[in-house]
């Protein structure tokens, strides 16, 4: 449960990132908080949208499901369950490497780098490495202790 | 359980506020300009910005730019030769661009360059030098006003009546004033272009064949 618990926070922290985000790209917000403007220039770049949709948008989404998730495998009904866990590391797998291709796209291809961007890096990697020991664990637990055989 | 639900909603709360801050300050900053303090003249208002294109063109499109925002020179380079000669050149458009400085390290600089340039009548030239080599000094952290004083001697610019131009900021004001007409008529990015008065949305991105079509159907509509 502690691992779920672990996985929705940081969900949460990685939606509200993507919430602030995907505000400036729709012109809610003027300027991003970043320090040396690199976020504004990474963020208008044309690596900002994919299919005419900002990226923050899809981390928006992404989030959001993985809060769902987390959240859903807290309730009683659930709890005994292994697919919240799954499910959730499955997202953030998905997430990690899209991550990835967006932190190659700074570095290597912008060559700068949004704070903001990298907060979002961090959650998801940490994300990632909950939600795959949590599911790890349930393994190991459900293979050394077999559910008990009865009759003769 | 209760203590984990209290922490969640601790950490919505607080980013809500934070979000919340973060936005509030936009309408007042961009109202207040946000960049350093500049007296705003009747005749910096009154400048209406740089066109290209016969005065008689049945079509405007004004342009609210920012030279290091890279969706406006990836439009520029890209983009504009095809626009400029197909439309501008054809007499059916006349261009106006307007600034619309969005913040970066060197958008003010590049923006007083160009007007430094526009004085001397080599607005344009200038323009499609910073946008060329926008890759060079947009992402470098240094000054770039030596880089821009080599591209103003490339575009034929007379440097010392450039320098004295650029020392002075003498057209800080007009910056100030396009970007503060740019919030009026509802800019909040760039490139943002108008078509006749009215703010004209690219959903695939503001291109050339984009162009030809939306000025077809205003002549189309005319005729």
């Amino acid at each position: 449960m502690r691992h779920r618990q672990a996985i929705a926070l940081l969900a949460l922290v990685g939606f509200c990132i993507a919430l602030y985000l995907w505000m400036y790209k729709i012109g809610i917000i003027g300027r991003l908080q970043c320090g040396t403007g690199t976020c504004e220039y990474v963020q208008t770049s044309r690596y900002g949208t994919l299919f005419g949709v900002p990226v923050a948008f899809y981390g928006m989404v992404g989030y959001a499901v993985i809060f769902a998730v987390a959240l859903a495998g807290l309730q009683p009904a659930f709890a005994d369950r292994r697919w919240p866990t799954t499910v959730a590391a499955a997202c953030a797998v998905g997430g990690l490497l899209f991550t990835l291709y967006l932190t190659y796209i700074e570095l290597f291809v912008l060559h700068a780098i949004c704070r903001w961007c990298v907060g979002s890096a961090i959650v998801i990697t940490l994300i990632a490495v909950v939600a795959i020991g949590g599911a790890l664990r349930r393994e190991r637990r459900a293979v050394s202790s077999p559910v008990p055989r009865t009759g003769p | 359980m209760k203590r984990f639900y209290a922490l969640l909603g601790l950490v919505a709360v607080v980013a809500a506020v934070l979000i919340w801050k973060a936005s509030r300050p936009q309408t007042a900053a961009l109202a207040a300009g946000d960049s350093p303090p500049v007296t705003v003249t009747a005749a910096d208002s009154a400048f209406r910005g740089f066109t290209l294109g016969s005065d008689s063109a049945p079509v405007e499109v004004v342009e609210y730019a920012d030279f290091q925002c890279p969706h406006c020179a990836e439009f520029a380079v890209v983009q504009f030769p095809t626009i400029r000669d197909q439309l501008i050149n054809a007499g059916r458009v006349r261009w106006r661009f307007r600034d619309f400085p969005l913040g970066f390290a060197w958008s003010r600089l590049s923006a007083l360059a160009s007007q430094c340039a526009g004085e001397q009548g080599k607005f344009w030239e200038m323009s499609d030098a910073l946008y060329q080599r926008q890759s060079d000094w947009g992402r470098n952290p240094k000054n770039p006003t030596g880089m821009f004083h080599d591209l103003a001697r490339a575009a034929g610019v007379d440097l010392g009546k450039y320098d004295g131009c650029m020392d002075a900021q003498r057209y800080a004001g007009r910056l100030e004033a396009s970007r503060q007409e740019g919030i009026a008529r509802g800019v909040n990015g760039t490139p943002t272009f108008f078509v006749n008065g009215r703010l004209r949305e690219f959903p695939r991105g503001p291109t050339s064949d984009a162009f030809l079509a939306v000025v077809d159907s205003i002549l189309r509509t005319r005729s």
